[in-house]
């Protein structure tokens, strides 16, 4: 069998949100499944492999971003793997790099790898921070809700026929403040943290059985319960902490909250924001 | 003595007005005291940082780790070693109304050893006209609240570059973010501290290339130390940005090297989830069954003892070296002694006396301090983000020593907790492992990834309870660890919190915020200021 290959791509340019931990759990649940899976970490020293099956970019800091932005546009190396069939998962300045464009440290517009159609612009709505909670949209709506965690100035916009990953329930997400992230092809681009993989199970599937083809199940319960716990709380914590929710994700709360009776986890007392160390 | 500052009236009620409010907070158990002191005073009195430091020496310590500590062991250093009265932030209410608590309390002309917040010390520099300025290192710390080390590093540089002359700046070499800050400074004292977390520094500050670390980790014996300079060391490969010479720096007693080894982690390393078959779940679990259940005083007197850190040494670059012998675990802490030398010496102190004076503290604001939870003796440790848990995973009792990993996710924490991705929690393999916290379920995916066999029990009480009867290490992230305190002190299974030789009289130490040592009591009144102790069902 040959082996799956799960490329890093710069984690130590973008790797501010634990995004390493995405292509672990890709790794993992290959391994799980009694497939051969290495992850493959390329550091901003070294050449971006263009024969991995799986690539992941992840969140970083704006002067970082550009680097590594401007490495991938002369490498081009990214662009072959995506041509020639590779997944990639995308999360917050990752997702920005592959669009068309995006803002530099000082607002100005920076050339993107034009892999995803959305541009990047500078906001001057305050930075989004908190829990996120998304309905994917048609196609994926299998994947359930998808929860994580969104942390970023800039707002991305869709270009023209582009796709959001889903709609947002709780939370921020693109400049528009419905639709979160964008799909093109087999590119997940999305501004979820947590990491995205380790709170959404079913969404590494999705990525992994594009390259795999279709997969046995796993014990996924501690996976299922973190999503589910997430999925349940996230939306208060955001709203206690004064986060934004727009109007179609307030009446969806309202109602959902409702059930917070009935759950099984923990609630997390009311969050004040206090002077810290 | 030094000559007594005369206040101004309204700065002199300002002190006033905030030493009553602290006083009644205490008593009515609603807060810290100095925190809502604080807020009194500066609502009074805009300028207080700068009023209530008029007249006195004035140390700040500031980093993303080791501030807390290396502020005590630094104001334990001057007032035992200069045997005169020190203020000091001891409770760790580092942002601005903490430090005008600390700076109205004491004696008019006591000096001040204050831990200041990394995002707060530009202003608070720009007030008080500091001796000297203590910068550890910057590394990424509550990511949704402090997003961007690079501009904190900024900040520093422009407080460095803003300083009196006079003043000293004593700061990390091995950290290319505190060199690019400090380099500015008129007069600088390079300390070679190490760094455990390179990951979040190899954007060159000042060109944004790659800064490639070389050499490895310092020098492993002392005989090597006395023939070389610093090794180690740091260069940006596009504009040649290094690291400079320090003047003093840290060596290991032994060529195994072992701690700083064992410290040194770039990143979680992804190869090592390749597992061999005997490190599966179920395999080898270690039988829990440890003796030592309810441990007489003398027995948990011991028992920290066996936790206790072994030498290491400081170098100077002339050739002199000198043991740091420490209570406190851990190479970062001899790291901080080092760096508390070398600002100690610099402000005129010698170096004995600094040297035994360090070697007396041995918790710090319930750091390293010893709880029980039913037949558990458990020993306290704090870690706030990837490079802190770096650390404090070299300072845990070897296998099959039971952890207990306590994680939430408050605002103090930082409300994203995506940097477990970042710890390398591999590393607990073989051991009995319990997670809890309020974020329990984000730590036990994070270890299941890992294949780290683990329990999971939300309780922070039952869950060290379940690490099994006899000695467990628990290592919390900031308000786990402040509920954890608390709990203990609710239940009273906390008569050895303070740690076996603090438990008796106090010895002459430095003069505390406040006006005495926060005691556990206060720390948890802390936790409450912050946003609720929390026993919300979970204790
Ligand atoms: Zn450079």
């Amino acid at each position: 069998m040959t082996t799956v290959s799960v490329a890093l791509i710069y984690p130590d340019l973008l790797g501010t949100y634990g995004d390493g931990g995405n292509a672990m759990v890709l790794a993992q649940r290959l391994r799980w499944r009694r497939y051969e899976a290495e992850v493959v970490t390329v550091t901003a020293g070294q050449a971006v492999p263009d024969s991995c099956d799986l690539y992941v970019v992840g969140g970083g800091e704006d002067l970082p971003q550009a680097l590594a932005a401007a490495r991938l546009l002369e490498s081009k190396a990214l662009h072959r793997a995506v041509a020639s069939g590779a997944a990639v998962l995308a999360v917050c300045a990752g997702l920005q790099i592959l669009g068309e464009a995006f803002a530099g440290a000082g607002g100005e517009a920076i050339e993107g790898l034009g892999l995803l159609p959305c541009v990047t612009r500078i906001s001057a709505r305050p930075r989004a921070i908190g829990e996120i909670l998304v309905r994917p949209a048609g196609r994926w709506s299998g994947l359930g809700l998808l929860t994580g965690f969104e942390n970023h100035g800039a707002l991305t916009t869709l270009l023209p026929g582009a796709a959001a990953a889903g709609h947002v329930l709780a939370g921020v997400g693109n400049e528009d403040g419905t639709g979160e992230g964008v799909v093109s092809g087999r590119i997940w681009g999305t501004y979820l943290h947590g990491p995205v993989l380790a709170r959404n199970p079913r969404l590494a599937d999705l990525l992994l059985s594009w390259v795999v083809g279709d997969l046995a199940p796993l014990d996924d319960a501690e996976p299922s319960a973190l999503h589910d716990e997430r999925t349940e709380n996230g939306p208060g914590e955001r709203r206690r902490a004064g986060g934004v929710l727009g109007a179609p994700a307030l009446s969806w709360a309202k109602g959902h909250l409702g059930k917070l009776a009935s759950q099984k986890f923990a609630k997390q007392p009311e969050v004040r924001q206090t002077e810290s160390g | 003595m030094p000559p007594a500052v005369k206040l101004p009236a309204r700065a002199h009620l300002a002190a006033l007005a905030g030493a009553g409010v602290g006083a009644l907070s205490r008593v009515t158990g609603r807060g810290g005291g100095s925190v809502v002191g604080g807020h009194v005073i500066l609502a009074l009195e805009p300028k207080a940082l700068a009023r209530f430091s008029a007249g006195r020496r004035v140390v700040l310590v500031s980093g993303t780790n080791g501030k807390t500590t290396t502020t005590k062991l630094l104001a334990r250093a001057l007032s035992s070693a200069g045997r005169e009265e020190v203020i000091t932030n001891a409770t760790g209410a580092n942002l601005s109304t903490g430090l005008a608590a600390t700076l109205a309390s004491g004696r008019p002309g006591a000096t001040a050893v204050l831990e200041v917040d990394e995002a707060w010390l530009g202003l608070v520099a720009g007030e008080v006209e500091p001796a000297a300025i203590v910068l550890l290192n910057l590394s990424r710390d509550q990511l949704d609240r402090n997003n961007e080390v690079r501009q904190v590093a900024e900040r520093w540089r422009r407080a460095c570059g803003a300083l009196r002359p006079g003043s000293v700046v004593v700061a990390n070499a091995d950290d290319p973010l505190v060199v690019w800050a400090a380099a500015v400074a008129a007069d600088v004292r390079w300390v070679g501290a190490g760094l455990t977390w390179t990951s979040d520094a190899c954007g060159c500050p000042r060109c944004g290339g790659e800064v490639h670390f070389g050499g490895g980790p310092q020098p492993a014996s002392k005989e090597q130390a006395r023939r070389r300079a610093a090794p180690g060391g740091w260069r940006c490969a596009s504009c040649g940005f290094a690291r400079p010479d320090p003047v003093i720096w840290l060596a290991d007693d032994d060529l195994t090297g072992r701690d700083r080894d064992a410290g040194h982690v770039d990143q979680v390393n992804l190869d090592r989830i390749d597992l061999p078959g005997a490190n599966l779940p179920g395999a080898n679990l270690p039988d829990t069954n440890l003796p030592g259940a309810n441990l007489p005083d003398a027995d948990i007197r011991e028992l920290g003892a066996a936790w206790a850190g072994h030498a290491g040494y400081a170098v100077e670059a002339s050739g002199v070296v000198h043991e740091v012998a420490l209570r406190l675990p851990g190479r970062c802490n001899q790291a901080n002694a080092v760096v508390v030398l070398a600002a100690a010496t610099s402000l005129g102190y010698g170096a004995s006396g600094v040297l035994s004076a360090m070697a007396e503290v041995e918790e710090v604001a319930g750091r390293y301090a010893t709880v029980r939870s039913g037949g558990t003796t458990a020993r306290l440790l704090l870690a706030k983000n990837p490079a802190g848990w770096a650390e404090v995973f070299t300072m845990l009792t070897p296998p099959p020593g039971p952890v207990v990993v306590a994680i939430n996710a408050r605002t103090a924490d930082g409300q994203d907790p995506s940097w477990l991705w970042d710890v390398p929690f591999e590393r607990l393999r073989g051991r009995p492992v319990v997670a809890t916290g309020e974020r329990y379920l984000d730590l036990a995916v994070r270890l299941h990834y890992a294949e780290v066999e683990h329990a999971c029990d939300p309780g922070l009480l039952s869950a060290i309870a379940a690490s099994g009867p006899g000695r467990a290490d628990v290592v919390a992230n900031y308000t786990a660890f402040h509920q954890v305190l608390a709990a203990t002190r609710s239940t009273g299974d906390d008569r050895a919190r303070r740690g076996p030789r603090e438990a008796g009289p106090r010895e002459a130490g430095p003069r505390e915020a406040g006006p005495r040592e926060a005691g556990p009591r206060e720390v948890a009144d802390r936790e409450a200021d912050r946003g609720g102790a929390g026993k919300g069902g979970l204790l």
